[in-house]
């Protein structure tokens, strides 16, 4: 039984490579090649793919636009989810758990119930097609999963510590950024990781809301899959390129992940 | 836990968050409900139409053929990643070099656009040209995803369950990690089994996480759209088609509003209620 026990998770890690594994085997080699046969690895080695895309401004233009809505939207998430998660873990008031739930509520929110409205809204408010607009429409579903993560993470914090602030002088502010905010950074690192994680993964209402100057790398490759023929190789590229952003967020919050799990209620 | 104090001050806090949300929830909320109500002949032109969308959602074989797929589905998922999520989480090394390796490779799935991981799966899946679909074939099974319905069905679970089943691992492994030490050992002296330790000591500890990973997998999996709409298309026939997939069939397909907004209503309902139960469950136990 002991001697089996590691087996478990490594049996696991390498059916999780294995799709993964396909997908750069094709990115690897020429349509030709992908079309024409099977072979576990390409024999005829080729990086043409991964040179289409860094040359051509439609397709690395992509990844731009989607790190850059990305990372508008981790900021505002985690920005204005400090001040609220800090008032549900600390104080009672009118209202405060209808609230709560009420928040959580968007997170369950079908995007394919809002891609219409959506739409109309962001056209409205003319906003179509900006980066801002598929930024703020994240914040739907990011806003409720950052204030939970960071309420549970606050509530683990002793109040001793607001108030030996006050006794010390701090003022409300001060207190915030200078004593709060630094005892909780891991808290925020799981926040913004999530964040990141659900809005570059999302593609429903990225692709909606933008149409030519904001288009995200996923919804390029969808297009290019029907308009081009089908480009297997490039779009395997194209796919192994989206996993690295991820791949370098979760190398930084490493320590954190499983650290941050347990102290918050994510 | 701290002891809250009450003070209403305390909304101004909170009200970044709720102008946010509300811009982006309830106006589209609001939108969906105005079509609901409403029969169109297109031009703008909008006619009261009062619930007759909604008896005609719900008396419609087709949204009962959905819903059914949909319940399967996510009964199916959280069947097999809650327990293999936990059973995997409890035979990780606690400590060493090569947790975060580990921790690492695992969260790799949940990082891959959703669109991404549908192309990756149906190329893996090919009977021609994919690994999945050469090796099955190759052992004997007839096996085509875009034919036959039971391997379309094969592959979407077993895709969900690649994709998503590090959640619940990373949660049940965090919830095991914050067991101290003592407990173990307590355990030790007086002799208790594995699955006693497991019964008494770590489930409960556990018990947290893991309604938190329930939650967010039904809720998850219960709006599921890229991922089957890229790997198979709803197909072979309808055999694939969840709950969003025909919303969105409906909505800009076929463009039938009124029909699409009572729907989404409906929709948004059966999920509002099941989490409230698992919301209501989880805080029970609460102190706060």
């Amino acid at each position: 039984m002991k001697r089996l026990i590691p087996l478990a998770p490594i049996l696991y890690i390498m059916f999780l490579m294995l799709p993964i594994y396909w997908l750069l085997n094709m990115s690897f080699k020429t349509t030709n090649e992908i079309l024409g046969g099977f072979s576990l690895w390409p024999h005829n080695f080729t990086l043409e793919n991964y040179r289409t895309i860094f040359t051509d401004p439609t397709w690395y233009l992509g990844y731009v636009n989607s790190i850059t809505y990305v990372s508008i939207n981790t900021a505002i998430s985690v920005s204005v989810a400090l001040p609220a998660a800090y008032a549900f873990s600390r104080y009672r008031f009118l209202g405060d758990k209808h609230l709560f739930f009420w928040l959580l509520t968007n997170r369950m929110a079908p995007p394919a119930v809002f891609a219409l409205p959506f739409f109309q809204l962001y056209s409205a408010v003319e906003l179509f097609d900006t980066h801002l607009a598929v930024a703020l429409a994240h914040c739907l579903f990011n806003i409720p999963l950052a204030v939970w993560i960071l309420e549970g993470f606050m509530s683990g914090i002793p109040k001793e510590l607001d108030e030996t602030a006050y006794v010390d002088g701090y003022s409300f502010p001060r207190f915030f950024f200078k004593v709060f905010v630094p005892t909780i950074t891991a808290g925020i690192g799981v926040a913004a990781f999530f964040c990141f994680m659900f809005s570059w993964v999302e593609l429903l209402l990225a692709k909606t809301l933008t149409a030519v100057e904001a288009k995200p790398i996923a919804a390029i490759m969808t297009k290019t899959a029907s308009s081009a023929g089908y480009e297997l190789g490039l779009l395997a590229a194209a796919g192994c390129l989206t996993i690295i952003p991820g791949a370098f967020v979760i190398y930084f919050v490493r320590n954190y992940i499983a650290k941050g799990f347990a102290l918050g209620r994510v | 836990m701290a002891v809250k104090t009450e003070n209403q001050k305390a909304w101004f806090f909170i009200l970044p968050v709720i102008i946010l949300v509300a811009f982006n929830a309830l106006i589209p909320l609001m939108t969906v409900v105005n079509y609901s109500v409403q029969e169109t002949f297109g031009n703008n032109v909008f006619l009261w139409s009062g619930v007759r969308w909604f008896e005609d959602v719900l008396h419609s074989e087709r949204f009962h053929a959905a819903l059914g797929r949909q319940l399967m589905f996510t009964g199916i998922i959280l069947a097999i990643q809650v327990p293999l999520g936990v059973a995997i989480a409890l035979t990780m090394p606690r400590q060493g070099p090569w947790v975060p390796v580990c921790l690492v490779l695992m969260a790799l799935p949940l990082l891959i656009p959703w669109n991404v991981v549908g192309a990756m799966w149906n190329i893996f899946a090919l009977p021609d040209i994919g690994l999945l679909g050469r090796s099955i074939n190759a052992m004997g099974i007839d096996y085509d995803m875009t034919q036959q319905p039971y391997a379309a069905w094969f592959t979407l679970v077993l895709m969900d369950v690649w994709h998503w089943t590090s959640l619940v691992v990373l949660l049940a492994y965090a919830g095991l990690i914050s067991i101290p030490d003592a407990y173990y050992q307590a355990a030790k002296i007086d002799g208790a089994k594995a699955w006693a330790v497991f019964r008494h000591i770590q489930l409960p500890k556990m018990k947290q996480v893991l309604t938190i990973a329930i939650l967010l997998r039904f809720m998850d999996s219960f709006m599921i759209y890229t991922e089957p709409f890229v790997l198979t298309g709803g197909g072979p026939g309808n055999a694939t088609t969840l709950l969003s997939i025909d919303l969105v069939k409906i909505a800009l397909g076929q463009f039938d509003l009124g029909m699409a907004g009572a729907m989404s209503l409906i929709y948004f309902l059966i999920t509002l209620l099941v989490s409230w139960v698992f919301y209501t469950l989880m805080t029970r136990d609460d102190p706060n």
